[in-house]
């Protein structure tokens, strides 16, 4: 059976309470950090799937978004980079719709079925910005999921799917738009949501001959939170036993991640044997059936959304977070300033070993662990005779750090567990919490953006869960 | 005998007043204190066979100090050691003043900051990775983590540790206070150092040195024709230089706690000058305090305190300008100001002048050996230590 054989999640540190956006109005929502974008949180989503799977065995990683940071450049590239996956492998990007998620995962299982790959990674990220002032402000998060599909032994089977397409203007955003753009609401709900969504999920429930009492979690897309209740009713399903909380005022709408970190949380509570109806929005829907099975015991160790939920930190204010999305206009360089800091391609090519994956060395001779690579022991001395090592999948310890005065930013020493040190920034915490030989570990975040290189490189940041 | 004991003589020097200097160049600068010490050597610009350059930022080739003095077709090399410049042009004009290789020579540093901005962070074209991934940051991180991890060895808490360095800045104000060429001729209080702004914690305002344009100035000679200039002139009793390797960045066992390359540089030198005990024999020392925190861990990496016991020397008043073993008499990079290439050179004229007795308010008592000493780079990085030590003839 073809089907998910692991799921992660990542929500980034901080949310923002939703009172900063309007005053009075309950909840939170999740933000990514000023360091933080699609790319970055589809990392860590990845990561988080693929604790405990060999590399090695990923056959294709497909990317979904609706914001990547580049117009003409792979983002699957760079997560396959840094995840250490196969160079023979196929990488795609899906984009465009907040169904690309969904449609990644269809390709992926289509792969599968044929025999073309064995397993296929399936990151969807997003970190959509919606209008100022609009109610969808208080709903959009940012986040990311992943879904690795593959054969036997699955988590969840992947039995059966059903796609609509549908050419409509509701919700878009063109080339030039920095904000999402929504035509008028009832037009949206009733012409869009409701109505294709509906016929999704009903075509599914036809073609799998199963009805609305055979699933135990219907798991479904919504831009807000009233019209998903409507629509399940509509179809027949038990709103408050069957339909999958949407974590709106925890997390927020993630858009083309919103899916499969709703899935994510269904597989949470979900045990052997449960049927789960799943579908996605975005001119057209993927509605898919579930089956969850035995496998998902062993994935109980993801950090998932619900480990994430619970660590968290606020957004102090609003400027900050207008300061985060780059939303305030441009300031000049300050005059203190000489930054001659834009990326080379010629050595971030050279170092794409000790940069997306974080490899160190290991001493053939001496055992010692280096970052970054040495070609000369600066232990024992002996030359070339070095091991690699991938860092950015081990914990660590505080060694040093300080403020950097100019940027503000924190930088420091960490020392690996199992060995070596690397000295990096590190992000989502304060000085006053850091404290010598406190438990670290690594995270990918865009260290710099100039020249139109997104520069990602690890930093590192207070253990978020333990162990 | 290799090395340069007792073969090199400085004739002359001269510095400017280290200052913000609005109304000149570089090239102002470097005539005006390579002018001075012309006139203390009692030479002209022709006489000069060879000249050594150090800047770094603020020139480029020989070319840099050639055309503001009009010095004729000769050889001139420029000597970029971040901090250490000045010092390590410095000490090779001595090695080639003592190889025999030119008898009269000049040895100018200088810098001008304040036309530039302040060069920040990732400004290094040396840093070794273009890929810009690493972190970028200014020296002032690096040396709060040294007063962090000293802090963490010595097992003192930080604040403690914050009002020693406190009282370094106290005393280089007090001696920059009595200097007519001092960026900084005020006095501060422990409370004033205390509650300046923060820069990197510990580190605040007057913890740090000042960005300053300057220059500073050698004639160097043969000993052996010294005394055709003058009956003061100084001799060159030993050099040491240590340059470090990103020990902090990358080796997991390093502690952090001091700076390496001071220990090796110094010990070369007292090696070479014959100096057993360094606090007993010296009589002054001019050192790298480019933040209160350095000249702390200097005391101990220069053999001036045991390890650890730096805080309790502070306290005694051990380096103050009556003390045992006056340090920075003139003020300090902290006060006196630091324009990177200058920075060796002022601090080896400060050495200069008070072996001759000519140091004024803050002249300090028969004077017979001084040490001067600085660090390029950070200790997290890596740097470059550089010391020179001079002697008064017999």
């Amino acid at each position: 059976m073809v089907g998910i054989i692991s799921c992660g999640a990542y929500i980034p540190n901080w949310r923002m309470s939703k009172g900063l956006i309007a005053k009075g109005v309950k909840g939170e929502k999740a933000i990514a950090g000023f360091d933080e974008d699609s790319v970055t949180m589809g990392v860590a989503a990845a990561a988080d799937c693929l604790k405990g799977v060999d590399r090695d065995s990923v056959d294709g990683l497909f990317f979904a978004s609706t914001t990547s940071p580049y117009s003409e450049k792979q983002i699957s590239t760079i997560i396959a980079a840094a995840m250490d996956l196969r160079r023979d492998i196929l990488t795609a990007d899906f984009a465009n719709s907040l169904r690309a998620g969904t449609a990644a995962i269809k390709a992926a299982m289509d792969s599968v079925k044929a025999g073309s790959a064995r397993r296929v990674l399936v990151v969807a990220s997003d970190c959509r910005l919606a209008p100022y002032d609009s109610p969808f402000e208080q709903i959009t998060g940012d986040g990311a999921g992943a879904l690795l599909i593959g054969g036997d032994p699955v988590i969840a089977g992947l039995e059966a799917s059903y796609s609509v397409s549908n050419e409509l203007i509701d919700v878009w955003r063109a080339r030039e738009d920095t904000y999402v753009r929504f035509w008028e609401d009832r037009f949206v709900q009733t012409q869009g949501y409701l109505k294709i969504m509906g016929e999704a999920i009903s075509g599914l429930l036809e073609k799998t001959k199963l009805s609305p009492r055979n699933f135990s979690k219907l798991v479904i897309y919504g831009h807000e939170g009233r019209r998903p209740v409507e629509l399940a009713r509509n179809l027949g399903f038990d709103t408050k036993a069957q339909l999958q909380d949407m974590l709106l005022d925890l997390m927020g709408n993630t858009g083309t991640a919103y899916p499969s970190m709703l899935l994510v949380a269904a597989l949470e509570e979900a045990r052997a044997g449960d049927k789960i109806l799943w579908a996605s929005y975005g001119n057209g829907s993927d509605a898919f059936v579930l089956e969850v099975g035995e496998g998902i015991e062993k994935a109980r160790n993801r950090r998932g959304i619900k480990a994430h939920l619970e660590s968290k930190r606020m957004v102090p204010d609003y400027l900050t977070y207008l300061k985060w999305r780059k939303l305030l206009l441009e300031r000049p360089v300050l005059n203190r300033l000489h930054y001659w800091t834009y990326p080379s391609a010629p050595p971030i090519m050279r170092e794409r070993n000790r940069i997306y994956p974080l490899y160190g060395v290991r001493c053939a001779s001496c055992g010692k662990v280096q970052y970054p690579p040495q070609r000369v022991c600066l232990k024992c001395g002996s030359k070339d005779n070095f091991q690699e090592i991938r860092l950015s999948d081990k914990n660590g310890t505080l060694h040093s750090f300080s403020t950097e005065a100019l940027s503000g930013q924190l930088v420091g020493a960490v020392n690996f567990d199992g060995g070596g040190r690397i000295w990096c920034n590190i992000t989502d915490t304060t000085y006053e919490e850091l404290k010598i030989g406190m438990p670290m570990e690594m995270s990918f975040r865009e260290v710099l953006y100039d020249y139109g290189i997104h520069n990602y490189f690890w930093k590192a940041i207070p253990l978020r869960v333990q162990g | 005998m290799p090395g340069v004991k007792d073969k090199v003589a400085i004739i002359g020097m001269g510095c400017t007043k280290f200052d913000e200097h609005w109304d000149k160049d570089v090239k102002d600068l470097i005539v005006d204190a390579c002018w001075e010490a012309f006139q203390d050597a009692g030479v002209e610009p022709k006489d000069i066979k060879a000249g050594w350059w150090s800047t770094m930022w603020n020139g480029d080739l020989g070319r840099s100090l050639a055309y503001p003095l009009k010095l004729g077709f000769i050889p001139i090399s420029r000597v970029e050691n971040r901090c250490a410049s000045g010092l390590d042009a410095f000490i090779n004009a001595c090695h080639a003043v003592a190889a025999g290789a030119y008898d009269l020579v000049l040895v100018c540093g200088a810098e001008k900051l304040k036309d530039i901005g302040f060069p920040a962070p990732g400004g290094d074209p040396a840093t070794p990775y273009l890929s810009r991934v690493d972190p970028t940051f200014l020296p002032v991180a690096c040396f709060a983590q040294l007063a962090q991890r000293y802090a963490y060895h010595w097992n003192i808490p930080i604040d403690k540790l914050k009002e020693t360095m406190a009282k370094i800045g106290v005393k280089n104000h007090h001696n920059g206070s009595l200097n007519p060429k001092a960026q900084f001729q005020r006095e501060v209080t422990l409370e004033q150092v205390m509650s300046a702004p923060i820069i990197s914690y510990p580190i605040g305002l007057f913890d740090a040195a000042g960005v300053t344009d300057g220059a500073a100035a050698a004639v160097i000679t043969r000993a052996d024709m010294a005394k055709n200039f003058k009956d003061d002139y100084i001799l060159v009793k030993g050099v040491g230089m240590a340059c470090g390797k990103y020990s902090w960045q990358v080796d997991d066992e390093w502690e952090g706690d001091h700076i390496e390359e001071s220990v090796f540089a110094s010990r070369m030198a007292y090696k070479e000058a014959g100096i057993k005990n360094p606090r007993q024999e010296l009589d002054l020392a001019i050192v790298h305090d480019c933040f209160t925190i350095t000249e702390l861990v200097i005391y101990e990496d220069l053999g001036f305190s045991p390890r650890g016991k730096g805080r309790e020397d502070v306290e005694a008043g051990t380096f103050e300008l009556g003390g045992e073993l006056p340090v920075n008499t003139d003020g300090g990079l902290k006060s006196f100001g630091h324009p990177i290439g200058a920075s060796g050179l002022r601090m080896t004229y400060e050495v200069y002048k008070q072996l001759q007795g000519k140091a004024g308010p803050r002249q300090i008592k028969n004077p017979r050996l001084g040490l001067s000493h600085t660090f390029g780079g950070t200790p997290v990085e890596g740097g470059t230590a550089a010391v020179a030590i001079l002697g008064c003839r017999d």
